[in-house]
């Protein structure tokens, strides 16, 4: 990808369109942070293109200032595959939520993960179908009611990270919605990142799942029940930074620094590249606390820089070089 | 029992039809394909009809797992690969008791004996054996003991296991045919000597065994004569035999070098379109991108993509997929990119008969997809054909901004027949709608005001930046607009653009007679069979009698009315319910159309053909 001189604002990706999302929802936040971030990245903005299925999520693409495409539900990584190998040097992006890539997208979902094509995907998490007016997804919680589970939901939610990592996701980040800092930095690392990046965004949704996060994310608790991971720095967290993570059997553990014996030597240090996924499952399966930040971030070869490879490979030992010496070749012959 | 050899002169036919028939697992595909190969570069016409088992290797000797090839040659012209057989090769019960109806009396069986045990006459579900119980003695029977002489030819060759040696005796069968058809077997192992060039004891096995049934053929006594067809008249050039999935992946290949645009495919492995996709990830040195999807939807959608972002994008699959592709359809048709999807029809519906030939996705095409969504239609008739309309498709797609479907079928995707070689030079330009910079109040739904197509502004380029996408748009801005009129107009555009297509696409031209009693309609894939029935019948001196036959749907060609308008009565012909019939009715009221259709997996025969139109005629 070509980078640039040219220095952009977050207003060179906007346009003119009336962004249309409820008063109050954390798309709003989404929405910016990209358009904070993409100056940041030194891409071209004719360079830049965002994918999105159906969804309240899905509408992103519309209120971008770059190429996009409001593709069909769940197909948006499989269209933003075709675009990213018809020209690997555009800055590929993928905009979908809980029920559009969990759900009808599944395949496409994990497909581009285990192929490992550059792509940025942003998933929008708000544990319900906001488009169709409340039902549940396939990360509501059991339990949860909402307009298609009157009494409670009955199917066990995916945990996206989980499923990502199984599906050989190389790079995952977990961002709770109202951090935009914190959103704009990973957008920025997800970019520089080979391969398929996956940033769940945990996404309140005001109208139909209000406050599904608050637990984590209220400015009161969220430093005691996040934790925000770094690669090369240790696992701690907490208002005073006292509490830490460390591994005690196959168990993480959550320890007290100074309590114990525990000192800050003996707390966890956080490893992204790490290629064995087992503590990165670990990590994200956490319930407490919250581990947000960059999970995982392995190095990897990508799906067109293998076939890349094997076209050059195979243009410079073929003899074809046009169609005509392909059909005027081997078992032909002449009619007089 | 060998002598020598007394070769007779040999008896000049003007065309054969063999069958090739046995276990799914004894190699009549390659022997057939072998045979027709070897005739073509002598220069017969040729027609060629795989007829094989969903089952990959159904169990040994039923009478479900049997595979056949059948091929026609002559020196005539030969459009079909014939009803009934001159010469059926059976290398087991099972494959004559299934075969035998189609045998000319009095001609020719060639059976393995060493395969009519007891044990597969009762798989074969024969209570007596029928070599010996006189059942066939309408027919001239060559009965060999092809195993046995197999494994005698191969007795000194070292380094072959016994399934091998027994797995050669197809060769043993093609030699002979070979002698009979006074065939050189030169062509078949030179082909030995390519595929197996890094194993050279089967390539000495092959080769004896071939020989070996050649000159067993040459001196029995058991066939009389051989007989030889003359090379047809054909126009001369440059020719290779091609079959039909071959010749619609090197169309597309073509359409991609002529229009300087690399070349996407977005495919999922279905029965009978795979053999596109195995054609075309071949073609790395031409850079094409030939993409296995995860699934039929991520075939096309992926090929959406990489038409957004500027290729010539294609999708190929048959008829379940083309289910599948339905709302993807709907997608590019609505953001007007430029997009083929071949459907190699099979029969339906559903899983249906995923090895047999049918026309009945016809409906599917036309109007399988939600809301107004017209795309262009056209349809191959011939093996070789299907270069051309796969050209065709991708032309249209490009030059009027629009998916087009490109209907095919089992029939002639894995048929074969002599291509006449086009070379890059004779094809017809193709143009394309990209463009290259930014320029005032520039939009991206600005339409070219004879085609309606809209422009293609590829990601990449400055100040192009736009967005697209399933919901209806703006007719100038391509932004989201839920205005009633403007929906009410997008719709008529988007209509208006594909019919505005028949400016761009030849008349239809009826063969034999413009005008008369009868007018034979039919369209795909069955022109061979159509074409050589009303032929037949026109040298009978019916000359009231005239065919046409469709290759483009949607829109139909501008002449259609007037044509129908010069016939008494016209009979619409189709493997199918009647559903170009329906097409036609609806297009053109007041105007009579009798229907002749056949659902049974399998092409028109012949002599159903002649019989339908000698009705018709009276």
């Amino acid at each position: 990808m070509e980078t640039t001189a040219t220095k952009y604002t977050y207003k060179d990706f906007a346009n003119d369109q009336e962004v249309r999302w409820c008063p109050g929802c954390d798309d709003y936040v989404i929405l910016r942070s990209v358009q904070k971030a993409l100056p940041e990245m030194g891409v071209k903005k004719e360079d830049v293109v965002f994918i999105s299925g159906i969804g309240c999520s899905s509408r992103f693409p519309y209120y971008m200032g770059t190429y996009g495409m409001h593709g069909i539900h769940g197909r948006a990584p499989a269209i933003a595959s075709g675009v990213k190998l018809a020209n690997p040097e555009l800055s590929v992006w993928v905009i979908t939520g809980d029920g559009d890539s969990m759900a009808i997208g599944g395949n496409h979902f994990i497909h581009v993960l285990r192929r490992n094509i550059d792509l940025n995907i942003i998933l929008f998490n708000n544990e319900i179908y906001g488009l169709t007016k409340g039902q549940f997804s396939p990360t509501s919680l059991v339990g949860q009611k909402t307009k298609s589970s009157p009494y409670g939901n009955t199917q066990p939610p995916f945990s996206p990270g989980e499923l990502a990592i199984g599906a050989h996701a190389r790079f995952f980040a977990r961002i709770s919605g109202n951090t935009p800092k914190e959103m704009t930095e990973t957008f920025i690392e997800a970019e520089k990142f080979k391969g398929t990046s996956l940033i769940e965004v945990l996404q309140n949704c005001v109208i139909f799942n209000d406050g599904c996060y608050l637990k984590y994310t209220d400015k009161n608790v969220r430093e005691d029940k996040q934790l925000y991971v770094e690669h090369g720095k240790p696992m701690i967290f907490g208002k005073d930074r006292s509490k830490g993570l460390i591994l005690n059997g196959l168990k993480l553990e959550v320890v007290s620094i100074g309590e114990n014996g525990i000192t800050e030597e003996d707390i966890l240090v956080h490893d992204a590249k790490e290629k064995d996924p087992t503590l990165h499952q670990m990590l994200v399966r956490l319930e407490y606390p919250l581990v947000t930040g960059i999970i995982r971030s392995v190095d990897d070869v990508t799906f067109e820089e293998r076939e890349n490879a094997l076209t050059e490979q195979i243009k410079a030992q073929s003899h074809f070089k046009c169609t005509d010496d392909l059909f005027f070749s081997g078992e032909t012959y002449e009619v007089k | 029992m060998i002598a020598q050899a007394k070769k007779t002169q040999a008896e000049a036919l003007e065309a054969v039809v063999i069958r090739f028939v046995g276990d799914s697992g004894d190699g009549m595909q390659l022997t057939g394909t072998q045979f027709s190969d070897t005739s073509a570069m002598f220069g017969n016409d040729v027609a060629t009809f795989p007829n094989y088992p969903s089952e990959i290797r159904a169990p040994q000797g039923s009478l479900y797992g049997v595979s056949g090839f059948q091929v026609h040659i002559g020196s005539v012209e030969i459009s079909t690969p014939g009803d009934n057989v001159d010469l059926l090769v059976a290398m087991n019960p099972a494959g004559l008791k299934t075969n035998l109806y189609a045998v000319k009396p009095g001609h020719t069986i060639i059976v393995d004996t060493d395969s009519f045990t007891k044990k597969n006459l009762e798989k074969a579900q024969y209570d007596s054996n029928p070599l010996e119980d006189g059942s066939l003695e309408n027919y001239r029977v060559v009965q060999v003991q092809m195993t046995s002489l197999t494994k005698e030819a191969l007795k000194e060759v070292e380094g072959l296991d016994n399934k091998s040696i027994t797995r050669s005796k197809n060769m043993f069968a093609l030699g002979m045919v070979y002698w009979l058809y006074n065939r050189s077997p030169e062509h078949t192992i030179d082909f030995f000597n390519k595929k197996f060039k890094n194993k050279p004891e089967l390539i000495e096995a092959n080769t004896k065994v071939l020989n070996s049934g050649y000159f067993y053929a040459e001196t029995i006594e058991l066939i009389p004569n051989s007989y030889s067809i003359s090379p047809a008249k054909m126009a001369g050039g440059q020719y290779r035999i091609i079959m039909g999935n071959t010749a619609t992946a090197w169309g597309f290949l073509a359409a991609a070098e002529k229009s300087g645009l690399e070349l996407f495919l977005g495919s999922y492995p279905i029965t009978p379109a795979t053999d596109i996709l195995h054609e075309l990830v071949k073609h790395k040195h031409f850079g094409v991108k030939a993409f296995q999807a995860e699934d039929e939807i991520a075939g096309i959608t992926s090929a959406i993509g990489a038409s957004f972002a500027g290729d010539l994008a294609i999708t190929t699959t048959s008829g379940p997929g083309l289910a599948l592709k339905g709302e993807a359809l709907g997608l590019a048709m609505m953001v007007e990119l430029p997009l083929v999807v071949v459907n190699v029809q099979r029969g339906g519906p559903s899983t249906g008969l995923p090895t047999k030939t049918e026309q009945s996705d016809l409906l599917q095409a036309l109007y399988g997809r939600n809301g107004e969504s017209p795309v262009i239609v056209i349809a191959a008739s011939t093996p070789a054909n299907c270069f051309n309309y796969a050209y065709q498709a991708a032309k249209l797609a490009l030059e009027h901004m629009t998916p087009v479907i490109l209907l095919t079928d089992g029939y002639i995707a894995n048929g074969s027949a002599p291509w006449k070689i086009k070379s890059i030079d004779e094809m017809p330009d193709i143009r394309n709608h990209k463009i290259r910079e930014a320029r005032e109040n520039w939009h991206p739904y600005d339409r070219d005001p004879e085609t309606l197509a809209r422009n293609w502004a590829i990601p990449g380029t400055p100040g192009l930046e736009h967005r697209v996408g399933g919901l209806e748009k703006d007719r100038v801005t391509g932004n989201v607009s839920y205005v009633p009129e403007n929906h009410e107009i997008m719709t008529i555009t988007r209509a208006e653009k594909v019919k505005r297509v028949e400016n761009y696409i030849p008349s239809i031209v009826p063969e034999f007679t413009d005008s008369g009693d009868l007018l034979v309609i039919g369209w795909g894939g069955t022109y061979g069979a159509l074409h050589t029935a009303v032929k037949q019948l026109y040298e009978e001196g019916h000359t009231n009698i005239g065919y046409a036959h469709f290759n483009y749907i949607n829109p139909l060609p501008k002449n259609t009315g007037d044509l129908l308008k010069r016939f008494k009565k016209i009979v619409v012909c189709e493997l199918n319910n009647g559903q170009f019939a329906s097409v036609l009715r609806m297009n053109f009221n007041g105007i009579e159309f009798h229907q002749f259709n056949k659902i049974q997996g399998l092409p028109f025969s012949n002599s159903e053909l002649i019989e339908k139109f000698k009705k018709s005629l009276s």
